[in-house]
Order: structure tokens, then C-alpha cells, then sequence
């Protein structure tokens, strides 16, 4: 398989603080991999570095063979990188559909015209609306997003991410917040969603980890302490000192 | 979207002129109508973009001096350049002010934007008045619309003539206004109003999007303040003062930032504010300023949202509510009129030594240096709103047990 998301040597300081401390790691088309680590192991500013909203510190970012640190966030996006956030970001004052139909202009590079009425760009419509299915965002469709429940507004964040049509996704904590059932309906959403695509994927819900990932990376302090499949991990003892504990006899779903 | 409306607006600004048969009146629709251009051209930044420009002037300001100059160049060099395109010119004066103007003003969203068109129109006024070849000093740049062939007998030199030529300009300009909000880059622009950073990591960049909203924005503004240079055939530097912008951004926000047609009812107190409480009130300003952040306070949708929230209630509601709404509507009139009295003779105390102590408000002869005025109008304002206050809190708790 070909690498599609590379990190070299990977550095992030912020003032005397480094919070990435030389991360190598290398992702192949189509994987899904989950990102786990401790509470301030630098797993967001390591989505930040991908996404283009920091450049790092030292190293180098490729994705699908360009060089992309130091780029703008909306120049990797049109490389077809697209990630949700951990707080939700959604467009409050519009409505759902109108929320992911933006995404999916971005994606199909309708953002700049202004000579024609979108309602009219029928593969634009015909798109969102099979993204509001898969989210299952229907009976929302005309709800403004910041009157939805915080479930919703996660399938929302969901529903942008994947409408640009990106081949490579990043998701900040998706389930974070929400009830075991959302969870593991969500969860389900994920998979069928990202089904040929390849997920980066930050996650607490250790149910949720090793139900998806085909890899799994731990982060610790800032270094990637191992990076493998989940039965590896699960048996990996530095992975067990430093962050599972006693994991490896049951799979709880865990906040 | 339902026609009736429109067909009757549309009929009722073809008609006006032939049921009203004064200058004055049609003067004033006039105004109303370039009012309404500069408005909805700046809701699209304010409104539909979220960007709170304070230099909106400078765009209806250089489109009119744009205006005048082609006016008076054509006029020159005898070329026989139609006078119903001269506003055009402004437009395009407008446009090409943006392009470096805007560019600057929408590299960020937000206070940052807000404090670059404020230093913009500070720096383009300053220049107006230095530059005197072309912003012509004080007495400005006159005109002259009356020129070249006359087809079909138009020259633009009645009020009437020049009425319909604005009517014709403000409903194709909110008409096209109205279009690009539909728009994906109209759509976008509301995007990056309510999350520009969601916008970046979709792979658009907010501030290209920005910059468009300027272009076009102040392309309509030219528009208006070319318009408003045939309508008074004379430019000056005044069309360029802060106190223009500050008033765009006051009146458009009065009637409404998140309707399309708010800027217009917006425009229309303006231009009436202008011209109709002005000389009834040497107080008009302090007025207006009590408005506005009477709306910004409680009305942060302003009167269109006031309009519509009110329309949107079941009948049961009025038939409920109707008495308590009643008494809520008549303290408030009650007590803001009280307060008005007091203004009143307020600056009248300053003025006093010129115009004597006697007041005229409404059917009343109020006496500045009788102290029972003074008592009463207090009493008045405190006890009327007073009673709104209460009145307030008896129906929100109404509401609130969901009676």
C-alpha cells in the first residue's frame, strides 16, 4: 500500500514548552488508525499540525507525496484532507442543510460563484441530501444548527467533515460526549463512512478504538510510544504502563 | 417566493408620481430609494457577511465623485454619454476604490475589520480635503445632468424623470442584491460569517470571500452615491464623513441586519429622519442615538425582527394578550413621550436666550421656567415606565406558566 499521510521528525514547541517531540509516523491509503494517548499528549496539536492550523516547530508533513507543513489550512483541504473538530464547528445561523451543502460546494469548487442560484447546481442538492441521509440529518434538514441537540450538532460536525469529499479524514474525539447508545450508533456511521478512505481518528471511547482502527498510535508526552495493530497494543507493555492499565482483559466503554 | 407583493410594490412605485404631484414628496422618495442601494449594499457585509464596516461612506462618497467627473468629462470633451449610465460610473468609481480599499479591509473578520475601514475613511476623508482638483475643496464638484441628445425627450431635468431613474436603479440593484445572496459564494459568505475558521479547513479561504463581498458591496455603493450626485448635481467632500458611515451602519441595523428587506425599512427612517424629524427637533440626533440603542438592547433584529416575531404569533395570542399588549404599548408611548418633554426643554434651556422660554410639543405649550413642567414630565416619564416595567413582568410571567 502507498503512504498517503506522512510525519518526519515532527517537532511542536509552543514558547518552552514542546509538545511534539519527534513523531515519525507513516499512514497508508485506506487505514484507519486511532490516535489514543493521555490527557495533553499532543494529540490535537498533532491534527493541528496536519490540518495546517500550526506549522511545526521542526520536521516535515507529506500527504499523498507533497510536502504540506507550513501550508494554509484551506490549501491541504483542497489536497483532500478533511478534519472535524473537537469542539463542535458547526455554521450556527444556518440551517442543516445549508450547513453541509456549504461543505460540499467547497468540495465539488462551487465556493466562488455568484452567477447562478445554488438550489440550481442539482448535483450540489442531490449530494447533500445523501449526506444528510448517511448522518441521518433528514428530519433536521431545515432545523438552524445551533437549535439541534448536541448529538445532532455531532453528526453535523460529521456531515461537513465528509461532505467536502476528502479521501482523507481527521476526526477530533467524534463521540465525544454522547451516550453509549449514540456511541455505538455513531460509531457504525464511521465505518460505513469512511469505508475506502483513510481516518485518522483521536478517540477516548476504548470500545470505539479498537471496533474501528486497523492501527493504533499512543501517544505519551508528546512521543509516539507505539504504533501498531490492536492486538499488539493490547499486548504491548509499555502501552499497559503508561495508559490501558488493566485494558487488556475487557473492553468497557469508557468516557 | 410569492409575486403578489412585489407586483404591487412595483405598481406602487410606477404610480406614485401620477397620484403625487409634489416636488418635495418625490424628492424624498428619491433619497429613499439611493438610501435604500447604500443599505442593502452594506447589509451584505454587516448582514449576510458579518463584517461591521465604519467606512461604508467612503464607497457611496467616491462613487458620486466618480459620477460627477464622468458628468462633467463627457460633458468637456462633447461626447454624448448617456446620463442613465452615469451612476454606472459611480459604481465602477466604487468598485475600483475596493479593490485596494477592501482588499485591505478583509484580510480579518472581525474588531480588526472593523478598526481598518474606520482608518480607511478617516485616511480617504483627509485625503478629500487636501486633494482639491478633484474633490474641489469645500463647495465641492458641481454638475450639470442636463446633457447630451435627449432620447425620447428625457433629459432627467424634472424631479419626476429623475425619480423614475432611481426607482429603476434601486429595484435592479435590490433586485441583483437579492440574487447574489442565493448564490454558493452568497451562501459561503454567510458561512464565514458564522465560522470563518470552519471555512479555511473546508478548503476555501475566507478571506477571498470576504473581498468579493467588498467588491460588490461598494460597486452597489457607487451606485447609490452616483445616483445621489445627478439627483443634487453637486459632490462634496461631506459625502465622505464618518458620521455618513456611522449613519449606514445605524439606520440599516434600526431596520433590520438579518431581513432582506430590513435595510430598506432602514433606509427609509433614514432619509425621513433626515428630512422630517430634523426640522421638527433640534434634539433629532440624541433621538435616534436613544433608538438605536433601545434596538440594540431589546430589539437586536430590529424593527423588521419586531415586525416579524409579531406576526409569526397565533391569533389566540392577541385575542389572550391583546388587553395587557395594549396597555404595554400605550405606557411605553406614555413614558418615552414624557421623556421626550423633558429633551425638549432641555435644549430649549440651552438655546433659551434666543428663543425665549415656551416649548411647542405636540398640542402642549410647555414653559422652561415653570417648574411644574419640569415635575410634570418627570412624573410622567417615571410613572408610565413604571408601569411598562410591571406590565412586563405580569405578562412574561403569563407567558412563562404558558397561560
Amino acid at each position: 500500500m502507498s503512504t498517503t499521510l506522512e510525519l518526519k521528525n515532527v517537532h511542536k514547541r509552543f514558547g518552552a514548552t514542546e509538545v511534539l517531540r519527534g513523531i515519525d509516523l507513516s499512514i497508508s491509503a485506506g487505514e484507519r488508525v486511532a490516535l489514543i494517548g493521555p490527557n495533553g499528549a499532543g494529540k490535537t496539536t498533532l491534527f493541528n499540525l496536519v490540518s495546517g492550523r500550526f506549522a511545526p516547530s521542526a520536521g516535515e508533513v507529506w500527504l499523498k507525496n507533497q510536502r504540506i507543513d507550513g501550508k494554509k489550512p484551506d490549501a491541504i483541504a483542497r489536497l483532500g484532507l478533511a478534519r472535524s473538530f473537537q469542539a463542535t464547528q458547526v455554521f450556527s445561523g444556518l440551517s442543516v442543510f445549508e450547513n453541509v451543502r456549504c461543505s460540499v460546494l467547497v468540495g465539488l469548487g462551487y465556493s466562488g460563484q455568484w452567477l447562478a442560484s445554488a438550489s440550481r447546481l442539482k448535483e450540489v442538492t442531490a449530494r447533500t441530501q445523501a449526506l444528510l441521509e448517511q448522518t441521518h440529518l433528514v428530519e433536521q434538514r431545515d432545523t438552524l444548527a445551533q437549535a439541534l441537540s448536541y448529538a445532532d450538532q455531532r453528526a453535523l460536525e460529521l456531515g461537513i467533515t465528509l461532505g467536502s469529499g476528502a479521501d482523507v479524514i481527521l476526526l477530533d474525539e467524534p463521540t465525544a460526549g454522547m451516550s453509549q447508545t449514540e456511541t455505538l450508533f455513531f460509531l457504525d456511521r464511521i465505518k460505513s463512512e469512511s469505508q475506502g478512505k483513510t481516518l485518522l481518528m483521536v478517540e477516548h471511547d476504548m470500545g470505539v478504538v479498537f471496533g474501528l482502527a486497523d492501527k493504533i498510535a499512543v501517544l505519551v508526552e508528546g512521543k509516539l510510544l507505539a504504533f501498531d495493530t490492536p492486538q499488539a497494543i493490547r499486548a504491548n507493555a509499555a502501552v499497559q504502563d503508561a495508559y490501558l492499565g488493566d485494558f487488556s482483559v475487557s473492553v468497557p466503554v469508557s468516557a | 417566493m410569492n409575486a403578489t407583493p412585489w407586483i404591487a410594490v412595483l405598481a406602487g412605485l410606477v404610480l406614485t408620481p401620477v397620484l403625487l404631484d409634489s416636488t418635495w414628496a418625490l424628492t424624498l422618495l428619491s433619497q429613499i430609494g439611493i438610501a435604500t442601494i447604500a443599505c442593502l449594499s452594506f447589509n451584505l457585509l454587516l448582514g449576510q457577511g458579518g463584517m461591521l464596516s465604519f467606512g461604508h461612506a467612503t464607497y457611496t462618497g467616491l462613487g458620486a465623485y466618480g459620477a460627477i467627473h464622468t458628468l462633467n468629462a463627457a460633458r468637456a470633451a462633447g461626447v454624448d454619454f448617456p446620463v442613465s449610465l452615469v451612476p454606472l460610473a459611480g459604481g465602477v468609481a466604487g468598485l475600483a476604490a475596493a479593490t485596494v480599499l477592501g482588499f485591505l479591509s478583509s484580510r480579518r473578520g472581525g474588531t480588526a475589520l472593523a478598526m481598518v475601514t474606520l482608518g480607511l475613511a478617516e485616511l480617504v476623508f483627509s485625503v478629500a480635503l487636501m486633494g482639491f482638483a478633484f474633490f474641489g475643496g469645500e463647495s465641492g464638484i458641481a454638475g450639470n445632468r442636463e446633457m447630451g441628445s435627449a432620447p425620447w425627450g428625457v433629459t432627467f431635468a424634472s424631479p419626476v424623470q429623475m425619480y423614475y431613474l432611481i426607482a429603476a436603479y434601486a429595484v435592479a440593484c435590490a433586485g441583483a442584491l437579492y440574487a447574489l445572496t442565493t448564490t454558493p459564494w452568497g451562501k459561503m459568505l454567510n458561512a464565514v460569517r458564522d465560522n470563518a475558521m470552519r471555512v479555511e479547513f473546508l478548503g476555501a479561504n475566507p478571506q477571498s470571500i470576504r473581498y468579493r463581498a467588498f467588491l460588490f458591496s461598494a460597486f452597489f455603493a457607487g451606485i447609490s452615491g452616483g445616483l445621489a450626485a445627478l439627483l443634487f448635481e453637486r459632490v462634496t467632500p461631506d459625502a465622505l464623513v464618518l458620521e455618513r458611515s456611522a449613519s449606514l451602519v445605524l439606520f440599516t441595523y434600526l431596520g433590520g441586519i438579518q431581513s432582506f428587506i430590513g435595510p430598506i425599512v432602514g433606509a427609509v427612517l433614514m432619509v425621513l429622519a433626515n428630512a422630517g424629524l430634523s426640522s421638527l427637533t433640534p434634539a433629532w440626533l440624541l433621538y435616534v442615538g436613544l433608538a438605536f440603542v433601545l434596538v440594540v438592547m431589546y430589539a437586536p433584529r430590529g424593527l423588521t425582527g419586531l415586525m416579524q416575531t409579531a406576526s409569526a404569533q397565533p391569533r389566540a395570542f392577541y385575542v389572550r394578550h391583546g388587553g395587557v399588549l395594549l396597555l404595554l404599548l400605550a405606557s411605553w408611548v406614555v413614558a418615552m413621550a414624557g421623556v421626550a418633554a423633558l429633551v425638549e426643554m432641555a435644549y430649549q434651556w440651552q438655546l433659551e436666550a434666543s428663543l425665549g422660554p415656551r416649548v411647542a410639543f405636540g398640542v402642549f405649550q410647555l414653559q422652561i421656567n415653570r417648574w411644574q413642567d419640569w415635575a410634570a414630565a418627570c412624573a410622567i416619564a417615571l410613572s408610565a415606565g413604571w408601569f411598562f416595567l410591571r406590565l412586563r413582568r405580569t405578562l412574561a410571567e403569563r407567558l412563562g406558566a404558558g397561560a
